[in-house]
């Protein structure tokens, strides 16, 4: 979807502000709300793919006004409504007021957590051979979903070169949405700075995408 | 004026809010069964005493002393990394990407705020906030800038937008002046920010 969480190339956001000695977490709730997404997400309610659709989806005057963790937070809790683990009504009470619905993989125990420290695999076998090759000219499709994607605007309609190969991944587009995971092969492709911002551009910049092979046209 | 006054009240009020509407989640999802407490604490605990910037500082002074590990670390990250055993378990899909004279890399996720977890931690503030997702694809000098950090004009700026479940750590130059040192010696030059390409490792000597 055409959402402000797709920020590459936006103005007008000012300096980036580094914090000395920042914290791990700056309040309390911040660490449990990680927490909750975390072993929600080791439980099966959700795949990474849809925790990522539900921020995007919250109004773009509350992505843009709310701090990091107040997103995960927002995005959990209406994807657990949404799928049917909470109501709204015990969100209002505080409680819980509904028989708990089964998780996929059960709760995560406490036993557990160190399993949950290692990142997911993405990688799977791929139902088709690959259609470009490393040093390929390709063309970054001009294509609006309105649903998840991750495909970058900033990139689109633009022309790269294949760079690298990762094989085939879980496509973020089918997942996000719970279609399945429709594996597809993963590539980073690199553009010219200046293909991309025109020809003020920095004339040294190389940007790259992880981009999926559907994003991609041969150029 | 007074409506400046009126966004701060309202700001202080939403925060307090947050928490009790967190603190709310987590008791419905606890009372449901979904989550145990002590598992979410577990979880907190590795964040904030095991997983951070350290495991990826090692990596990097292992690369910087052993020829043959460097050659591996880049040819495959995560295999690389796995070979060490002590360092916190990366997943399948880590590439490590090497500054040289010529090239500066710098690591992003415009859509989001994907980082290698398991090399530095989670992510600062600023890595996840909209002036570095917006500009470090578009004017990555100027971002630099923004941390003190200046390259040399004619270097190439290489930025990864990590898109995908691939994650990117920038293997930065080693710091002249430090012939013979150790690695453990050479893991304490290695700052978060260097290894996401904001940033060089410290300079032997400097105060800290």
């Amino acid at each position: 979807m055409n959402g402000v969480h797709d920020m590459g190339g936006m103005d007008g956001f000012g300096k980036v502000e580094p914090e000395p000695n920042e914290p791990v977490f700056h309040a309390e709730w911040e660490s449990r709300v990680l927490a909750m997404v975390r072993a929600m997400g080791a439980a099966g309610a959700f795949n990474i793919d849809t925790s990522r659709f539900y921020r995007e989806t919250l109004p773009p005057h509350v992505y843009l006004s709310s701090s990091y963790y107040k997103k995960w937070f927002l995005g959990l809790e209406e994807m657990l409504i949404e799928k049917g683990y909470l109501t709204r009504q015990e969100v209002a009470a505080g409680h819980a007021m509904q028989p708990a619905k089964a998780l996929k993989h059960g709760r995560l125990e406490r036993d557990n957590v160190e399993r949950t420290m290692v990142r997911g695999k993405f990688a799977r076998p791929a139902p088709a051979p690959e259609r470009f090759g490393i040093g390929d000219r390709v063309r970054a499709k001009n294509i609006h979903p309105a649903t998840h994607t991750r495909l970058p605007r900033y990139v689109r309609g633009h022309v790269g070169v294949v760079q690298l190969n990762h094989g085939c991944h879980v496509f973020p587009d089918s997942a996000a949405m719970e279609l399945g995971e429709n594996p597809q092969w993963l590539y980073t492709v690199v553009f010219e700075g200046r293909d991309l911002w025109g020809a003020d551009g920095d004339p040294t910049l190389k940007v790259s995408i992880d981009a999926f092979e559907p994003y991609l046209d041969p150029a | 004026m007074s409506e400046h006054h009126h966004h701060h009240d309202h700001d202080h009020s939403e925060l307090s809010e947050t928490e009790l509407r967190v603190r709310a989640l987590e008791t419905i999802l606890t009372e449901k069964g979904y989550v145990e407490p002590a598992a979410l604490d577990a979880i907190i605990q590795a964040y904030e005493t095991r997983i951070g910037p350290h495991n990826g500082a090692r990596v990097v002074a292992k690369a910087w002393t052993d020829p043959a590990f460097k050659q591996a670390l880049l040819e495959d990250g995560s295999k690389a990394i796995g070979t060490l055993g002590h360092v916190s378990r990366v997943g399948d899909h880590l590439v490590v990407v090497e500054n040289t004279p010529q090239r500066h890399n710098m690591v992003v996720c415009t859509l989001c705020s994907c980082y290698p977890w398991e090399m530095l931690g989670l992510p600062p503030v600023w890595y996840k906030a909209a002036p570095y997702r917006s500009r470090a694809v578009k004017d990555p000098r100027g971002v630099l800038a923004d941390f003190g950090v200046q390259v040399a004009r004619d270097m190439e700026i290489r930025v990864w937008d990590s898109t995908a479940e691939t994650r990117f750590l920038v293997l930065p130059i080693r710091p002249d002046g430090t012939d013979g040192w150790s690695e453990e010696q050479l893991a304490e030059l290695v700052t978060r920010d260097s290894m996401i390409g904001t940033g060089f490792p410290k300079t032997p000597g400097a105060p800290s």
